[in-house]
């Protein structure tokens, strides 16, 4: 792209869309099965709201299960490391999801790279 | 037809229930826990979605007992229940003996004990109130915190021991959305200088007229609706309250400070259905309500032939719903009746 710039003085844009089709779900189906509570997310945000890191970065569980759902690991794989795994996500979850262990479990998936690649 | 029918409770379903039956010459008795028949109308100031006063449907309810000659049992329970030969004997708290061919239940909902939710602090923080202890304070007519002053800004928190799993209650209450947008109106008209604010997972306007008023909170009374659930409320040092949420559609979590905090109570099994699905056997279901033989063609129908559904004790129902249910109970009864059992 860069190099693009140079040549004809204008980039392209990525494109915003999500690309449901062009992306790969294997961590969200592996997350499902582990976990199957994550299925019950409405994306109320309560997570989001009592967490503490999402306080001070741009880290948001809510946001980051969408992404997860949507097959946007990229993403996603940059902010599991903010979590401190407290858990308060857990005791405020109307749906009763397992929000700690998903934590837990996409960075496993993340490491298993073969099989879950990004 | 000269039968006799019990009604279990004095609320909405109960009291149509029993004017319906007598209007028909069936003699009823209706069993009423509390001193006075009414329910849960009797504390509500005004009604959704037309918000005219709720004294006029409690009128119209006060007068099926004047009207009708209807034997009227106030303070009373039921501690025993026994079916032989198409007949039901049920003893009342008093001593009292009732013999009837068959039996309405319509023990109706109670409201979610909101201090359950600990996080919000109602019964801890001092301006932390439900939305039955505002429509209390509608009716007084003075919308005051508790150290005597106006409130400016009231957020009012959807979905307490609704859809929450932490507190046992799966479903949706279903009014408490449309109850939230009413309450918001009546607050700003109220105070026309306050703020309002409405913390919602899902606006559920699913009922006639439900949608109208939401936009009409928006347009006329400015009402802002935002997308989170509060995980919790504290009280500041000036006797204010924060609540945490996370404004989902902003993408960031929200803190706000504000003066009152309003929680929109869910609706529950009331204890006096409990107790009575325990005495007379009479099966609930996973959302602890009383459950019908059929969802869709014998909503009023139980497990026990002989005895009938009305109202909330089902299901969150809508006082057009309620009525609705109440007079389908009628008409089950009715055709129970007439085949002679």
């Amino acid at each position: 792209m860069a190099s693009n710039k140079n040549k004809f003085g204008f980039d392209i844009s990525l494109g915003r869309q999500i690309n449901y089709d062009a992306n790969n779900r294997n961590i969200a189906e592996y997350l499902f099965d582990k976990e199957p509570s994550m299925r019950r997310c409405i994306e109320c945000g309560g997570c989001s709201a009592t967490c503490t890191t999402a306080g001070f970065t741009t880290f948001s569980l809510r946001e980051l299960m969408i992404l997860i759902k949507r097959g946007e690991t990229d993403e996603v794989y940059m902010n599991l490391k903010k979590c401190m795994l407290c858990g308060k996500c857990t005791l405020v979850c109307p749906r009763g999801v397992n929000t700690r262990n998903i934590i837990v479990l996409a960075k496993k998936a993340f490491q298993k790279s073969d099989e879950y690649a990004i | 037809m000269n039968k006799h029918v019990i009604v279990i409770g004095g609320g909405v379903a109960g009291l149509e229930v029993a004017g319906q039956l007598s209007n028909m010459g069936i003699e009823v008795s209706l069993i009423e826990k509390e001193p006075k028949t009414g329910g849960h109308l009797n504390k509500w100031y005004k009604l959704f979605p037309d918000r005219r006063n709720s004294s006029e449907v409690q009128s119209y309810l006060a007068r099926i007992v004047h009207n009708n000659r209807i034997k009227l049992l106030t303070n009373t329970t039921i501690e025993k229940f026994k079916k032989g030969r198409g007949h039901f004997y049920v003893t009342t708290n008093n001593g009292e003996v009732l013999n009837a061919d068959a039996v309405i239940v319509a023990t109706g909902f109670d409201l979610f004990k909101s201090a359950r939710k600990e996080e919000y602090g109602y019964g801890i923080y001092d301006n932390v109130i439900t939305s039955a202890d505002l429509e209390e304070k509608f009716q007084k007519g003075d919308i005051i915190l508790k150290n005597g002053a106006v409130p400016e800004t009231i957020g009012i928190i959807h979905c307490v021991g609704s859809r929450d799993e932490k507190v046992g209650n799966f479903y949706c209450s279903k009014l408490c959305c449309v109850t939230a947008v009413k309450q918001a109106i009546e607050i700003r008209e109220f105070l026309p200088d306050s703020k309002v604010f409405c913390f919602y997972m899902d606006m559920r306007m699913g009922g006639a007229f439900y949608e109208e008023l939401y936009r009409e909170a928006q347009e006329k009374w400015g009402v802002s609706f935002i997308r989170g659930k509060v995980s919790e409320a504290s009280e500041t040092i000036d006797n204010k309250l924060t609540i945490k949420v996370e404004d989902t559609l902003a993408g960031r979590p929200l803190k706000m400070k504000l003066d009152m905090l309003v929680l929109m109570a869910g609706m529950e099994m009331s204890e006096g259905g409990v107790r009575v699905a325990g005495i007379g056997g009479l099966k609930t279901g996973e959302n602890r309500f009383f459950a019908a033989v059929d969802n869709h063609t014998g909503s009023n129908r139980s497990n026990i032939e002989g005895i009938f559904y009305a109202g909330t004790c089902t299901a969150p129902m809508n006082i057009t719903e309620t009525i609705s249910h109440a007079r389908a109970a009628v008409v089950e009864v009715i055709d129970y009746l007439k085949d002679g059992k």
